[in-house]
């Protein structure tokens, strides 16, 4: 079996009061997607800040493509696309300048730089608005946008950080089948998110984070299998993945308790 | 699609293109959102008419009228209001991401950093014009030689040039554009204490103390001198070596602040 494209052993990470990682492990193959899913606080996003060499753990192994990122994160830098929550864009520049400017920060020289902005603005449906500021961007757009900034060395590995929270449901498809493309393409991708629907429609494998660990992996059938038997419903019909994650965090299972809860 | 490919890696080369290419992107936000900024390099003129035309008239200006006292004032003034705007600039960059994305990319830290500070000099070439501009519209002028006038904006500059890393290493620390606010307010006071608007020795004499050895009044004082305005003659030491003082404050400065200013960048990933 050839590398994985993620490898995390152990990872910890403690910030002055509090826990974030405790024990943390993933790996994830080559070409397939992973959905790193959790609640708020979990330690979601600070994962995807130690892959993508923005956070030093206080310990554990980190490998992604192929780089140690602990030991020579420029190298990881290289290889690795960020999008979400906090990587953002430049919202005085246009789409294109802000493309071009991460293009030449990407060590592209000027002419490629622009020749890929284009080409990502029409991948990505903005060369209608690409020579305008991206303050007047829709939030679609403007995911769309980073989507593109991540992307312009045609990355090793991808991490998308809650890339469609707070976008509506019409912006969210759109980017759900941007990502879908990518993914397509055969990129490894890692991404988090509290939709479980969004993982079920991306992901090739979940891995359910709780209070700073993997507590649950597999394929979303696995994963729903894992507390498919032992359910007694009056209706046969499968767990949804919602079910499964309540299930796994210790939270109630049925629609019934969920809806109880939301009241 | 294609698959672009980055050139070969020449760390020198990339560390002066990568400082150029974030400079760049801070002055197209000229063009992005001119005015903003064009009225916070028109602040400074409203000083000046504030301070020269309302309140000049109760002004006593040490041997001499006070327009020629107030103006090398407000162009050290000038120099210390960049740091509010830095660290407005750096807070900003942090709230909206751009911060992370830019960490996520393969650029040095030096880069960085020095396209801030370089962008901010340019900033400041150009609110220094129109500075020197308004005062030659109000009467100021300089009388003495032209290289000694060239000086004076070398002090200036220099002065500026200090200021952009405690600008860059508070914005860093501060990290959210509202407590930026603190700075904004700060620096009133800090900009109050000091000869830029009149003679510390009519102040009390520990306000008078820390009014003549502020480093902004070192630069206001030696210009003064270089341009042949009319200045202050209390202060002693201090005021006698005034030149001296502008060439060594920002240098203090820099030696404290530019390594501050890294660390607490390289501390983000803590």
């Amino acid at each position: 079996m050839s590398e994985p494209a993620i490898e995390a052993i152990d990872v910890r990470k403690r910030y002055k009061d509090k826990t974030a990682l405790d024990g943390f492990c993933l790996r994830v193959r080559t070409g397939t997607v992973c959905a790193l899913l959790g609640p708020n606080g979990a330690g979601k996003t600070t994962a995807v800040r130690i892959l993508t060499t923005l956070l030093r753990p206080d310990a554990g192994q980190v490998h992604v493509a192929g780089c140690d990122v602990r030991a020579d994160p420029r190298a990881a830098r290289h290889r690795i696309g960020l999008v979400g929550q906090n990587a953002s864009v430049d919202e005085i520049l246009t789409g294109r300048q802000n493309l071009i400017m991460f293009g030449k920060l990407c060590h592209l020289p000027t002419p490629a730089a622009r020749r890929r902005a284009d080409e990502l603005l029409e991948q990505f449906d903005l060369t209608e608005a690409a020579d305008r500021s991206v303050a007047g961007y829709s939030g679609g757009m403007r995911r769309r946008l980073d989507l593109a900034a991540g992307l312009i060395l045609s990355p090793q590995v991808l991490f998308l950080d809650e890339p469609t929270t707070g976008l509506d449901p019409r912006a969210r498809m759109d980017v759900w089948s941007t990502i879908k493309s990518i993914v397509g393409t055969g990129t490894t991708a890692l991404l988090t998110t509290q939709y479980l629907e969004e993982a079920d429609q991306l992901a090739d494998q979940i891995a359910l984070i709780d209070a700073g660990r993997v507590v649950a992996e597999g394929t979303p059938g696995e994963l729903k299998a894992q507390v498919g038997p032992d359910r007694v419903e009056t209706v046969v019909r499968k767990p949804t993945l919602d079910e499964v994650f309540l299930h796994l965090t210790g939270q109630p299972t049925t629609t019934q308790q969920i809806q109880e809860q939301a009241e | 699609m294609t698959t672009p490919s980055t050139r070969q890696p020449r760390p020198h080369a990339d560390v002066l293109r990568d400082t150029a290419t974030l400079t760049g992107r801070i002055l197209r936000h000229w063009r992005g959102r001119p005015v903003s900024i064009l009225l916070g390099l028109l602040f400074p003129v409203l000083m000046v008419v504030m301070f020269g035309y309302i309140f000049g008239g109760a002004m006593a200006a040490p041997g001499g009228k006070y327009m020629d006292f107030l103006i090398p004032g407000m162009l050290a003034m000038t120099m210390l209001f960049g740091l509010e705007s830095m660290v407005v600039s750096v807070t900003n960059d942090t709230a909206k991401g751009i911060t992370e994305r830019i960490r996520s990319m393969p650029i040095t830290t030096t880069a960085v950093l020095a396209g801030r500070s370089a962008a901010d000099i340019l900033n400041s070439v150009v609110g220094l014009a129109i500075m020197i501009a308004t005062g030659l519209l109000v009467g100021w002028a300089p009388n003495r030689s032209l290289l000694q006038a060239l000086a004076s904006v070398g002090l200036l500059l220099w002065l500026r040039f200090a200021f952009t890393w405690v600008g860059i290493y508070l914005g860093l620390l501060l990290k959210t554009p509202e407590s930026a606010v603190a700075v904004q307010v700060l620096v009133w006071p800090v900009g109050f204490l000091s000869s830029a608007f009149v003679s510390p020795d009519t102040m009390p004499a520990w306000l008078d103390a820390i009014a003549t050895w502020n480093p902004l009044s070192a630069t206001a004082t030696a210009i003064r001198e270089l341009f042949g305005n009319p200045s202050w003659n209390a202060g002693g030491w201090a005021n006698q070596h005034s030149i001296m003082l502008a060439l060594a404050w920002p240098a203090v400065l820099t030696v404290i602040f530019l390594p501050l200013a890294v660390r607490q960048y390289r501390a983000l990933a803590a």
